[in-house]
C-alpha cells in the first residue's frame, strides 16, 4: 500500500498544483481564502515529506520510492523519480522551508499576494522535483523551470534595484546550465540513456571527463555560488523579497553542491580527483576572502549574502577533500568530510534562511536594511533578539548549534589532508563570529537609535511560530545531529565505495 | 509509375482550388462589411484540407505526373502543419483586419492562395514545381502586404519584399538552370541519381551555391537577412504574423527536397555552407535583437537566430537530425505566430502596438495574458518545459552525437544572449511600475486564440512526443 503511493510525484505535483489553484482560483480579492488554501498545501506537503520520512529505510543503500514511466519515447527521456540519502533530506528541507516562506509572508506582501504565494508553492513543487529525478533530462527540465518562478519573485516584489539583480540572477544561472545541458546530451549519448545512475557506470577517458568536469563546475559553481562567480547572489539576496532570499539561500543554493554530488563527483571521479586541489583552493577562498568581505558589509541582508558564500565554501571544502583522503586511505575521515558537507547544506538552510528571515522582521518594521539605521532594538524587541541571538550564534559556528556540526566534521577531515588547509578553514569560524557578532551587536544592542527603533512592536504570533520553528531545528541538530547522519550513511558510503573510484577502467565499479 | 497521371495524389490541391473558386465567387456577392460568411468558408476548407490529409498520412510514398510530383509522408505531415498554423493565423487576422481597410475578401483568397503554392513546394519533385509553387506563394504575399495602400510603410515592404524575392527567385532559378545544364534533368530523382553515378562537377557545384543562396535568401539567414527585419516591421501585423510562421515550413520542405534528395552526394559541400550561415544567424540575430525597443523588429531578428538553430539541424546530414529540425521549424511557427499574436492582441482599433514598453502593466492588469505572453518568450528562449525547449535539445543532440561538439556549444552560449531580450520583454510586462492600463483587443475571438496557442505552448511542452512523432515518421525513421 505504502509502496504503491507515489511519493514523490505527490511532493512535486500536490504544491504545483495548489500553486496553480491559488493563482487562478480566487483571486485578488479573497485574500483570506488565497492565505489559507496555501497554508493548507504547504502544510500537507510537509506532512507528507515528514511521513515519508518515517518509512524511508536508512539502513543501507539504495534508490527509494522509485517511480518510473515512459515520458518521451521518441527522445528516449522518462519519467523517472527515486530518492536517496542525499537528496531526501533536501526534499524535506524544501518543503519545510516553503511552508516558512508561506507563513512568513501571512501579511507582509501588500499587493498580488495570491500570485507572490502562488509563486513559492510551484517553486517548491519544482524544487522538490530537482532533487527527487532520477532522469537527468527531467532534472535539466525541474532545474530551469525553477528559475522562472524565481525570477517573476525577486523582479515583481523586489526591492527598487530589482530588475538589475533579477535579470543577472536568470542569466547567471541560465549560462551556467546549458554547459550542464550539453554535458548531460554528450552523457546520455555514450550511456544510450539519460539515467543519471547508468551515467555512474560509464568508462570515460581522463581528458573528456575534465571538459565535462569543467561543463559541470560551470553550471554548479554559479549556484553554490563559489568564488569568483558569486556576484550575482548579493545583489539577488538583497533585491529579493524576504521569502525570496530565504528560499533562495536555504534551497537553491543547495542545488549547486547536490549536483557535486549527483552528477560531478560519480560521473568525472578522475577529473574531479586531478582538480581537487584547484576546487579546495577556490573553497578557501570563499571562507576566507568572502568571510572579509562580509566584515565590511553596511547591508544586512548582504552581510548575510556574503556569509552564505562563505558557509557554502565548507561544504565544497568537506566535498572534495575528500579525494585526497581516500587515495591516503582515510576512508573514516572521507566519510566524516562528505557527511560535515551534507550537514552543513542543510543546517545552513535552516540558519541562512532563519537569518534572512530576522531581517525581513526588522525590514517590514522599519524599511530599512542599513545596519546604521538601527541600535538598541533589544530594548523594544527582546524576543526578537533572543531569537536573532540564536541564530547569529549558530551562524557564527557556536558548538551546540547546527552550524557547529557541519564545519566541525569538514575541519577534523581536513586535518587529515593539510595541517594548513584546515587552519584556513579554521580560521574563518573566527571570522564568521566577528561578522555576525559584530552585524548583531551594531543592530540590537546599544542606546536606541531612533525614533523608529523606539516605536519597533515585538513579535507577532506567526512571527513566533517561525522562530521557534526554525530554533527548533537549529538546536535539534546541533545537540543531536545523529538521526541525520544515520540517513545519509549509507549513501555516503556509497559514494565512496563505488562512485570515487577510478572511472577510466571497469575496474573496481560496483555494479 | 512515374509518368501516371494519377489525379487522386492532387485531392487536396484541386478541393482547394476549387473551394478558392467559389469562395471568390461568393466573396463578390457579399455586402456584410465583416466578411463573416468568406471567413468562415476559408476555416472550413482549411479544415476539410486537414481532414483530407489526415487521411493521407501513412499512405506509401507515390510519384506521378512524369515524376514531378511526389506524395510522401514528409509532405503530408508538413501539409498539416501549414493547415493548422494557417487556422490559428486567420483569427488573429479576423481581429486585426476588422477596423482596418484590410477588412476585403481579397484577404482570405491571398493567403488561401499562398496554402496552394505551399502546397505545391512541398510535394514538388522536380525544379519546376517547387519554383511554380515557390512562386505561387510569393505573390500572393506581396500582394497580402501592399493591401494596406494608404500605408507607406506596408507598400515601401511591399515593394522591398518584392525586389529582394524576385532576387532570390533568381539566385534559385539561376542555380537550378545550371544544375539542368549539368546533368540534363530538373526532376529531383534523376538528378540524384545523376550525381550517384556520375563525377561530381564543378558546373553543378556553382549551380549548389546558387541554390544554397537563393534558399538562405528565402530563411533570411544571415549574410542575406537585410530585407527581414523591415519587411517584418513595415507589413501590417497579422500579415507578419502569416509570413514568418507558415511559410517558413514550407521552405523546409523545400530546402529537404532541393538539397538532400537531389543534392545528397553532395553533402560535404552543402552542409558546410550551412553551417557557417546557421552559426552567423545564432550570433548576429541573438545579438542585434538585444538592440531592438520595437517588438515586432525583436521578433524579426529572433527570426534569424531560430533560422539559424534550425538550419544547424541540417548540417549533421542524418535523418534523424532533419526530423530534429522539421521539430525545430514547425514548433518555431507555433511559437512565432503566438509572438506576432502579442503584437495584434495588443493594437486596439486605429492604434498600432509598437514597443516594447507598449507592455508595461499588462501583468498587473492583466495577469491571465501577461502570464500567457511570458510562457512565449520562455518557450522562444528555450526554457524546460515549454515546447520551445525540446527541439532545441533534439538540434543540439544531434549536433553532439554527429561530433559537433564547438558548434553545439558556441550555439547554446549564444541561446543565453537571446534569453536577455526575451526577458526584457516580461521585464516590461511585470516589472516595470505603471497605474495605466494597456489597451488590448476587444476581440473576444482574438483573446481565445491566443489563450489557446499559447497554451498549446505549454501542453505540447509537456507531451512534446505529439508533435516529434510526425516529425520522425516523415523521414521513415518511426512507422
Amino acid at each position: 500500500m505504502i509502496e504503491k503511493l507515489p511519493i514523490l510525484s505527490l511532493l512535486i505535483w500536490l504544491p504545483v498544483s495548489g500553486g496553480l489553484l491559488v493563482l487562478f482560483g480566487p483571486g485578488q480579492k479573497h485574500k483570506n481564502v488565497t492565505q489559507w488554501l496555501s497554508l493548507i498545501t504547504a502544510l500537507a506537503t510537509f506532512v507528507l515529506s515528514v511521513w515519508a520520512l518515517s518509512v524511508f529505510d536508512s539502513s543501507r543503500y539504495f534508490i527509494q520510492f522509485t517511480e518510473d514511466r515512459s515520458w518521451i519515447e521518441s527522445l528516449d527521456i522518462r519519467y523517472s523519480l527515486g530518492v536517496d540519502g542525499f537528496s531526501f533530506p533536501l526534499i524535506v528541507l524544501t518543503s519545510l522551508m516553503t511552508l516558512i516562506v508561506v507563513i512568513a509572508s501571512w501579511n507582509n506582501i501588500k499587493f498580488r499576494m495570491s500570485h507572490y504565494l502562488a509563486g513559492f508553492l510551484i517553486m517548491g513543487g519544482l524544487m522538490n522535483g530537482v532533487f527527487a529525478a532520477t532522469d537527468s533530462i527531467l532534472f535539466y527540465v525541474f532545474w530551469e523551470a525553477m528559475l522562472v518562478p524565481m525570477f517573476l519573485i525577486i523582479g515583481i516584489w523586489g526591492g527598487p534595484n530589482r530588475i538589475y539583480a533579477t535579470l543577472k540572477f536568470f542569466l547567471y544561472t541560465f549560462l551556467g546550465s546549458v554547459f550542464l545541458l550539453i554535458a548531460l546530451i554528450y552523457l546520455g549519448k555514450q550511456a544510450a540513456s539519460f539515467d543519471i545512475f547508468s551515467m555512474h557506470q560509464l568508462v570515460i577517458d581522463l581528458d573528456t571527463q575534465k571538459l565535462l568536469f569543467f561543463a559541470f563546475l560551470i553550471a554548479f559553481a554559479v549556484k553554490v555560488p563559489m568564488w569568483p562567480v558569486h556576484t550575482w547572489l548579493p545583489d539577488a539576496h538583497v533585491q529579493a523579497p524576504t521569502g525570496g532570499s530565504v528560499i533562495l539561500a536555504a534551497i537553491m543554493l543547495k542545488m549547486g553542491t547536490y549536483g557535486f554530488v549527483r552528477f560531478m563527483l560519480p560521473i568525472v571521479p578522475d577529473a574531479s580527483m586531478a582538480m581537487a586541489n584547484f576546487m579546495i583552493v577556490l573553497s578557501l577562498i570563499a571562507i576566507g576572502y568572502i568571510g572579509l568581505v562580509a566584515l565590511a558589509q553596511k547591508d544586512m541582508k548582504k552581510l548575510v549574502a556574503y556569509s552564505s558564500i562563505a558557509h557554502m565554501g565548507f561544504v565544497s571544502l568537506g566535498l572534495f577533500i575528500s579525494f585526497s583522503l581516500v587515495e591516503g586511505k582515510h576512508l573514516d575521515a572521507a566519510i566524516m568530510g562528505i557527511q560535515g558537507a551534507m550537514v552543513q547544506m542543510i543546517s545552513h538552510g535552516f540558519i541562512s534562511g532563519a537569518l534572512f528571515l530576522c531581517i525581513g522582521v526588522l525590514y517590514d518594521r522599519v524599511h530599512s536594511r542599513e545596519i546604521a539605521d538601527y541600535g538598541g532594538v533589544v530594548n523594544t524587541m527582546p524576543r526578537f533578539a533572543m531569537f536573532f541571538m540564536l541564530f547569529a550564534m549558530a551562524n557564527a559556528g557556536l558548538p551546540g548549534t547546527s552550524g557547529f556540526v557541519g564545519e566541525f566534521l569538514v575541519i577534523i577531515a581536513s586535518l587529515k589532508v593539510n595541517f594548513w588547509i584546515a587552519a584556513v578553514a579554521g580560521l574563518t569560524l573566527i571570522l564568521a563570529a566577528a561578522y555576525t557578532l559584530w552585524m548583531y551587536k551594531r543592530v540590537i544592542f546599544g542606546e536606541i537609535a531612533n525614533d523608529k527603533v523606539a516605536s519597533l512592536q515585538d513579535l507577532l504570533v506567526r512571527e513566533h511560530i517561525v522562530m521557534i520553528v526554525l530554533a527548533i531545528m537549529v538546536l535539534v541538530f546541533g545537540l543531536y545531529p545523529a538521526p541525520l547522519l544515520e540517513i545519509m550513511q549509507p549513501s555516503v558510503e556509497h559514494l565512496i565505495d563505488c562512485n570515487l573510484v577510478s572511472k577510466l577502467s571497469p575496474e573496481g565499479m560496483c555494479s | 509509375m512515374n509518368d501516371s497521371m494519377n489525379f487522386s495524389l492532387i485531392t487536396s490541391e484541386i478541393f482547394l482550388l476549387i473551394a478558392l473558386c467559389v469562395i471568390m465567387i461568393v466573396d463578390l456577392f457579399q455586402r456584410d462589411k465583416e466578411r463573416k460568411l468568406t471567413f468562415t468558408l476559408t476555416q472550413l476548407s482549411l479544415f476539410v484540407l486537414f481532414v483530407l490529409g489526415f487521411n493521407d498520412l501513412n499512405a506509401p510514398k507515390e510519384i506521378a505526373f512524369n515524376g514531378h510530383w511526389i506524395a510522401d509522408q514528409l509532405a503530408v505531415v508538413l501539409k498539416l502543419a501549414i493547415y493548422t498554423i494557417t487556422f490559428i493565423a486567420l483569427f488573429y487576422a479576423r481581429a486585426f483586419i476588422n477596423h482596418r481597410s484590410l477588412m476585403r475578401g481579397e484577404y482570405y483568397l491571398l493567403t488561401l492562395f499562398a496554402v496552394l503554392g505551399m502546397m505545391i513546394m512541398v510535394s514538388g519533385n522536380s525544379f519546376l514545381t517547387i519554383y511554380l509553387g515557390l512562386e505561387l506563394l510569393s505573390l500572393s504575399l506581396y500582394a497580402l502586404i501592399a493591401l494596406q495602400r494608404d500605408s507607406k510603410l506596408a507598400s515601401e515592404s511591399a515593394v522591398k519584399y518584392f525586389v529582394m524575392g524576385g532576387l532570390a527567385s533568381g539566385f534559385l532559378l539561376y542555380g537550378i538552370s545550371l544544375v539542368y545544364g549539368a546533368t540534363g534533368s530538373i526532376i529531383i530523382s534523376s538528378v540524384s541519381d545523376y550525381y550517384a553515378t556520375n563525377q561530381v562537377n564543378l558546373i553543378s557545384q556553382f549551380g549548389l551555391v546558387f541554390i544554397v543562396i537563393g534558399l538562405a535568401f528565402k530563411f533570411g539567414a544571415v549574410p542575406f537577412h537585410m530585407w527581414l527585419p523591415d519587411i517584418y516591421h513595415g507589413s501590417p501585423s497579422s500579415i507578419t504574423a502569416f509570413i514568418a510562421s507558415v511559410p517558413k515550413i514550407a521552405a523546409f520542405g523545400m530546402l529537404i527536397r532541393l538539397l538532400v534528395e537531389a543534392f545528397g552526394q553532395f553533402i560535404s559541400d552543402w552542409s558546410e555552407m550551412i553551417l557557417i550561415v546557421a552559426l552567423l544567424s545564432v550570433a548576429f540575430g541573438n545579438v542585434i535583437a538585444l538592440a531592438q525597443r520595437n517588438l515586432k523588429r525583436l521578433l524579426a531578428y529572433s527570426a534569424i537566430a531560430h533560422v539559424g538553430y534550425f538550419l544547424l539541424g541540417v548540417v549533421p546530414g542524418t535523418d534523424a537530425s532533419y526530423s530534429a529540425a522539421m521539430y525545430y521549424i514547425i514548433v518555431y511557427a507555433l511559437m512565432t505566430l503566438a509572438g506576432f499574436g502579442i503584437v495584434i492582441f495588443m493594437s486596439t482599433d486605429k492604434n498600432e502596438y509598437q514597443q516594447i514598453t507598449d507592455l508595461q502593466g499588462l501583468g498587473k492588469y492583466h495577469p491571465w495574458y501577461g502570464l500567457m505572453f511570458s510562457v512565449v518568450m520562455v518557450s522562444m528562449a528555450g526554457i524546460p518545459p515549454f515546447i520551445g525547449f525540446w527541439p532545441k535539445l533534439e538540434i543540439f543532440r544531434h549536433l553532439i552525437i554527429n561530433g559537433f561538439v564547438l558548434e553545439a556549444i558556441i550555439a547554446i552560449a549564444f541561446s543565453v544572449v537571446g534569453l536577455f531580450y526575451y526577458l526584457q520583454v516580461i521585464k516590461e510586462m511585470f516589472f516595470a511600475e505603471t497605474n495605466e492600463s494597456p489597451a488590448i483587443t476587444s476581440s473576444r475571438s482574438l483573446k481565445i486564440a491566443i489563450s489557446i496557442n499559447c497554451l498549446l505552448l505549454i501542453m505540447l511542452g509537456i507531451m512534446p512526443d505529439s508533435i516529434y512523432q510526425y516529425c520522425l515518421s516523415a523521414f521513415g525513421l518511426i512507422s
